[in-house]
């Protein structure tokens, strides 16, 4: 049965579906659709834009790059900082009709300590999903790509609060599953992969990268194969639930991830061309309870 | 700038694509919205085809385009929308080839539009396919508050310029080959049209290059504008960060602190990456 209540976290969830994070600003959604927004809140829990110590404006501009399957973006970690994540957004999200995970990036072990340990106590939070694997941030897969500061930094962030950690992993590493054992082993509650794919564009007037922050990390249907390959080697390596993402566009999509051995299925490109993609592909899922249908 | 309280519906929806229309390189799209709220002038939707988006140039489109309307009219079943645009790119080239009757799915009415200020004569400046959001704000203008407005329009040639004639919108022309109305750019016009009097606010969408004229022009003279941007947008809600521009106060998302930016916020209307 696909598409029914899951546990996880001591929580019970209304369904598997997801949003990855720095896919859908809830709080600008709100905005722009107003209450319609909260009486069809596409995910069953909202993960946020990944939040750091000190504020960033995020990399220059040009972001985007458009693939025939997916998109190259350069976004950068744009964000408010975790001072005024506390005072400004989180008593919005907290509004939000879905449990709320927060995502938090540190240059330093100090760093991500300091911010899961002002936001432990919160009771708004279900969970925090540490980002070890931004391609757009000088420092961001370094320590998605090894074990041992994987499991360096997860366990130093064990101690430094009670609520469930996951970690989001790099899809950069040869061995995923040893990265995802490290991080049980250091006592994380769950991971969430894949994160994008470091990509590059160059610029169609010739020479250098279109992109502000040069490189980018590549998203969208294009990395399904990948994520799918990457989700299966993992859930088989590890106890702690698995949260798939890469490519998901569909019903058909979420369920090829749940069989992969995911326990809940993120959303991520697909929500910028349908800002309600989240309903749609767990209506699509659930549809699938009903017949069996082939690949086309 | 007072934000635009047009609620758009969540999602996207379908729009069946009533008439296309060409003219010149230029393509008129009427679709029929039957969910959505009257937009304001300058706000944009997000456009795909239901069917065959995608497998273009280098496999795409993949994202949805963003489109400012041009005009929008009560029909029966609910709004027509008329899109005004140019084959450039994998996007553009697919929807100008749709069909009467072809299925589009659209997402909004997006962004903040226009601040209109009444108590100012306003000026009003297109070019190229930025004529878009600036017809809508005349029509705003002249047929719902029956008020005046000049209306300046440059084009590259004499074959774009025809189609300003299709809107029927009365303006001055400037065509950079000479060969309707002033013979160079836009802002040629503008420039004289601020030379009678400096109590105006000029409302600009067009190519970057034209934009940062325009801003320049006008803070030069001190008078207010409103510059309707346009950058790549993958989500059109605020959800992806990536079509900001630099502004003084940081980053600004066009999609939903935009796109229509006063020339007082920007050093600059080029932005790479920006007006394509």
């Amino acid at each position: 049965m696909y598409g029914g209540p899951v546990k996880i976290f001591g929580a019970e969830l209304a369904h598997p579906v997801v949003n990855g994070s720095g896919t859908f600003d809830a709080l600008a959604a709100r905005r722009v659709f107003g209450e319609q927004l909260d009486a069809r809140f596409p995910f069953a829990a909202y993960v946020s834009k990944t939040i750091t110590l000190e504020p960033r404006p995020g990399n220059p501009p040009p972001r985007l790059w458009e693939l025939g399957q997916g998109m190259i973006n350069s976004i950068g970690l744009p964000n408010k900082g975790l001072a005024r994540f506390i005072e400004e957004d989180l008593p919005a999200y907290a509004m939000l009709p879905a449990p709320l995970i927060v995502s938090v990036m540190g240059f330093s072990g100090d760093e991500l300590a300091a911010a899961v340990e002002a936001l432990g106590e919160r009771s708004e939070i279900l969970a925090f999903e540490l980002n070890f694997s931004c391609p757009n941030v000088e420092t961001g897969n370094i320590v998605g790509s090894s074990p041992e500061e994987t499991a360096a930094m997860t366990s130093l962030l064990r101690g430094r609060t009670e609520k469930p950690l996951i970690a989001k992993l790099s899809p950069s590493s040869a061995r995923p599953d040893q990265i995802a054992l490290a991080a049980e082993q250091a006592g994380a509650n769950a991971v969430s992969l894949i994160n994008t794919l470091p990509g590059m564009a160059v610029d169609p007037s010739g020479g250098g990268p279109w992109l502000g922050g040069g490189g980018g990390g590549m998203s969208g249907p294009a990395v399904r194969p990948v994520a799918l390959a990457q989700v299966s080697r993992v859930a088989e390596a590890v106890e702690i639930p698995v949260i798939g993402m890469g490519g998901v566009s569909c019903g058909r999509d979420a369920r090829e991830m749940l069989d992969a051995g995911a326990t809940l299925v993120g959303v991520g490109t697909e929500n910028f061309r349908d800002p309600a993609a989240g309903e749609r592909i767990l209506a699509e899922l659930r549809e699938l309870n009903q017949s069996s249908v082939e690949r086309k | 700038m007072t934000q635009a309280c047009v609620t758009a519906p969540f999602g996207r929806r379908s729009a069946p694509v009533r008439s296309i229309e060409r003219s010149g390189p230029y393509t008129f799209l009427r679709a029929l919205d039957a969910a959505g709220p009257k937009p304001r002038a300058g706000q944009f939707y997000m456009l795909q085809t239901a069917r065959g988006w995608g497998g273009g140039d280098d496999g795409r489109p993949y994202l949805p385009r963003a489109l400012s309307f041009a005009r929008v009219e009560q029909v029966n079943g609910g709004l027509e929308l008329t899109y005004f645009l140019e084959s450039v790119g994998p996007g553009t080239a697919r929807l100008a080839a749709c069909a009467t009757g072809e299925e589009l799915l659209i997402a909004g009415p997006f962004g903040n539009g226009f601040d209109l200020d009444r108590t100012r004569p306003p000026v009003l400046v297109a070019g190229g396919v930025g004529l878009a959001p600036i017809v809508a704000l005349d029509d705003k203008i002249r047929k719902t508050d029956g008020a005046r407005s000049t209306v300046l329009v440059g084009m590259r040639d004499g074959e774009r310029a025809a189609a300003i004639t299709k809107f029927g919108v009365e303006c001055g022309i400037a065509t950079e080959d000479g060969s309707a109305g002033h013979a160079g750019y836009v802002t040629a016009l503008l420039e004289r049209e601020l030379e009678d009097g400096h109590d105006s606010t000029v409302y600009a969408c067009g190519p970057p290059a034209m934009l940062e004229a325009v801003r320049a022009l006008c803070s030069e003279r001190e008078v207010p504008c409103q510059l309707a941007l346009e950058s790549g947008m993958a989500c059109g809600y605020g959800a992806c960060y990536g079509c900001v521009v630099p502004t003084v106060d940081g980053y600004a998302r066009l999609c939903v602190d935009g796109p229509v930016l006063p020339g007082d916020k920007l050093e600059t209307a080029i932005v790479k990456g920006a007006g394509h």
